[in-house]
C-alpha cells in the first residue's frame, strides 16, 4: 500500500495540500478546522508547538527540583521521627539489603526524569537545528519518552499506599511529605510536554535536505 | 496520484490515510486479519486488523470494569507489628492525602487508578458494542472513542500495581505485609490493559465508526 516513493521522501498530507487528523489518521483540505470523523483538532504543522514543549518541559523540571530536595516520606517509628527524600529513601533501602528495589526507585525517579528532560530537549532542539541522528533513531526516542514518561509516576503511588497503610497509631505511621505533589506535578507536566512535541518535524527537515539535494 | 503541489479533489480524498507520526500519505488497502499495515518511512503500525477483536476488546473492557470496581471495596495490602493491624483499600490510598495542600496529589492519584480506567472501559464499551453487534454507531461514538484514546496515557492502574509490589517491599522490615484480594485484581487489570492495547486496532474502530 505504500507510494512508489524513494525512501525517505514520502509524499506527506502537507504535501498532497491536505491536512490529516492525527487520531483517526483521515485526511481533510488544508484548512479544515475539525476533523469530520473523530471532531479533533487539525493542524498541519503548528509552529507554537516546539514553545509549548519548553514551557511544559521548563515547568517539569521547576517541579522537579523540589521533588528531590523535599522530604517525600515522613516515617515516624515509637521514637524517631524520620523524613526521606527520594534518593535518601532508595540509599537507606540499600542499606537494608533491598539492593533490587532501590534500583528500581533510583531508575523510576532520578534516572527516567533526567533522562527524558534530556531526550526531549534534545529532540526539540533537533527540529530548529537539525540532527546528526537519523530520524528513526530520533522518532524511536521519541516513542521511547512517551511511553516510559508514566511509568515515574511509581513513587507517588508508594507514598499513597505507604500513608494509607501504615497508621499504627505509636508503632509506625507514616505520612506524605511536599516533595509527593511536586514529583506528581513535575511528572505531569513533562508528558505534556512530550504531547505537546509534534513528531512529524522530525521528518519535516528530512524532505527539505533531500529534495534540495536531489 | 500527488505531484507534490497538487491539490487532491473532494472524491479522493475518502480513501487516503496519513501517518499521524511522520505525516506520509498512503491510500488505505484491505489488511488481511492478523497482518499490519506500518508506515514505510517511520514504521509506526497504522491498520493491524484481527478477526474477532471486537469482541475480545468487549470482553477485556468489561473485565477491566469489573476488576476496578471490585478492588474499590477489597484490602489490597494488609500489615501488622506489634499486635496491632492495618488493612488498606484501594478506596483509602486514593483519599491519603485528603486534609491538608497535598489534596491534590489525592486527586490525581484517584483519577490515574480509579476513575480514567473505569471511564475509559466504559466509553470503549459504549462505542464498540453496537457496532460489534451489526447496530449502527451511538451517535456520540466518535466523541466516545476519541475521549478514551486522549485518557489512554494519563490511566495508570497497571502502574499502582507495580507500585504495590515496591511498597510491599519497603516496609517489609517496618511490619509484617500480606497481600489482599485487590492486589491480584490489579495484577489482572495490568494483563487486562496490555492485552487490550495490542488487539486494538484504532484504524478499524474509526473506520467501524464512519467508513468516511
Amino acid at each position: 500500500m505504500a507510494l512508489d516513493q524513494p525512501e525517505l521522501t514520502h509524499v506527506t498530507a502537507r504535501d498532497a495540500g491536505l491536512v490529516a487528523c492525527r487520531r483517526c489518521t483521515r485526511v481533510w483540505p488544508m484548512g479544515t478546522e475539525r476533523c469530520g470523523r473523530c471532531g479533533s483538532r487539525l493542524v498541519s504543522r503548528d509552529p507554537r508547538s516546539i514553545s509549548r514543549v519548553w514551557a511544559w518541559w521548563a515547568a517539569g523540571l521547576m517541579a522537579y527540583l523540589p521533588a528531590n530536595l523535599y522530604p517525600m516520606l515522613e516515617t515516624r517509628t515509637l521514637f524517631t521521627t524520620q523524613n526521606s527524600t527520594i534518593v535518601g529513601g532508595a540509599l537507606e533501602l540499600l542499606s537494608h539489603g533491598s539492593a533490587g528495589i532501590a534500583l528500581v526507585i533510583l531508575v523510576a525517579s532520578v534516572g527516567i526524569p533526567i533522562a527524558k528532560f534530556i531526550c526531549i530537549a534534545f529532540l526539540a532542539m533537533s527540529v530548529r537545528r537539525g540532527s546528526r541522528m537519523s530520524p528513526e533513531l530520533r522518532m524511536r526516542l521519541y516513542e521511547i519518552v512517551e511511553y516510559i514518561g508514566r511509568w515515574s509516576m511509581i513513587d507517588v503511588f508508594v507514598v499513597a499506599i505507604l500513608a494509607s497503610l501504615v497508621q499504627l497509631n505509636v508503632v509506625a505511621s507514616i505520612a506524605p511529605g511536599p516533595a509527593s505533589l511536586a514529583f506528581a506535578l513535575s511528572v505531569i507536566f513533562t508528558m505534556l510536554s512530550a504531547q505537546a512535541f509534534d513528531p512529524r518535524m522530525i521528518w519535516d527537515g528530512i524532505d527539505a535536505e533531500a529534495r534540495q539535494r536531489a | 496520484m500527488a505531484d507534490g503541489t497538487g491539490i487532491i479533489a473532494d472524491a479522493d480524498i475518502e480513501g487516503l490515510i496519513a501517518c499521524p507520526e511522520c505525516d506520509a500519505l498512503y491510500r488505505a488497502a484491505d489488511v488481511a486479519p492478523g497482518s499490519r499495515a506500518t508506515c514505510a518511512r517511520c514504521h509506526s503500525v497504522l491498520i493491524s486488523p484481527r478477526r474477532h477483536a471486537g469482541m475480545a476488546i468487549i470482553a477485556l473492557a468489561m473485565t477491566a470494569v469489573v476488576l476496578v470496581a471490585g478492588s474499590l471495596w477489597f484490602p489490597f495490602l494488609r500489615i501488622e507489628a506489634r499486635g496491632l493491624w492495618q488493612e488498606a483499600t484501594l478506596w483509602e490510598v486514593a483519599t491519603s492525602f485528603i486534609g491538608g495542600p497535598l489534596l491534590l496529589v489525592s486527586l490525581a492519584v484517584t483519577a490515574a487508578i480509579v476513575v480514567l480506567p473505569l471511564a475509559r472501559a466504559m466509553l470503549i464499551l459504549y462505542t464498540l458494542v453496537p457496532i460489534v453487534f451489526d447496530r449502527p454507531p451511538r451517535p456520540l461514538a466518535a466523541r466516545a472513542f476519541r475521549l478514551a484514546e486522549e485518557m489512554r496515557p494519563w490511566s495508570m492502574a497497571e502502574i499502582f500495581a507495580i507500585g504495590c509490589a515496591v511498597s510491599l517491599v519497603k516496609i517489609a522490615d517496618l511490619a509484617q505485609v500480606s497481600l489482599g484480594p485487590a492486589f491480584w485484581m490489579f495484577a489482572g487489570l495490568v494483563v487486562v490493559t496490555v492485552a487490550q492495547d495490542q488487539i486494538v486496532c484504532r484504524w478499524s474502530v474509526w473506520h467501524s465508526i464512519s467508513p468516511n
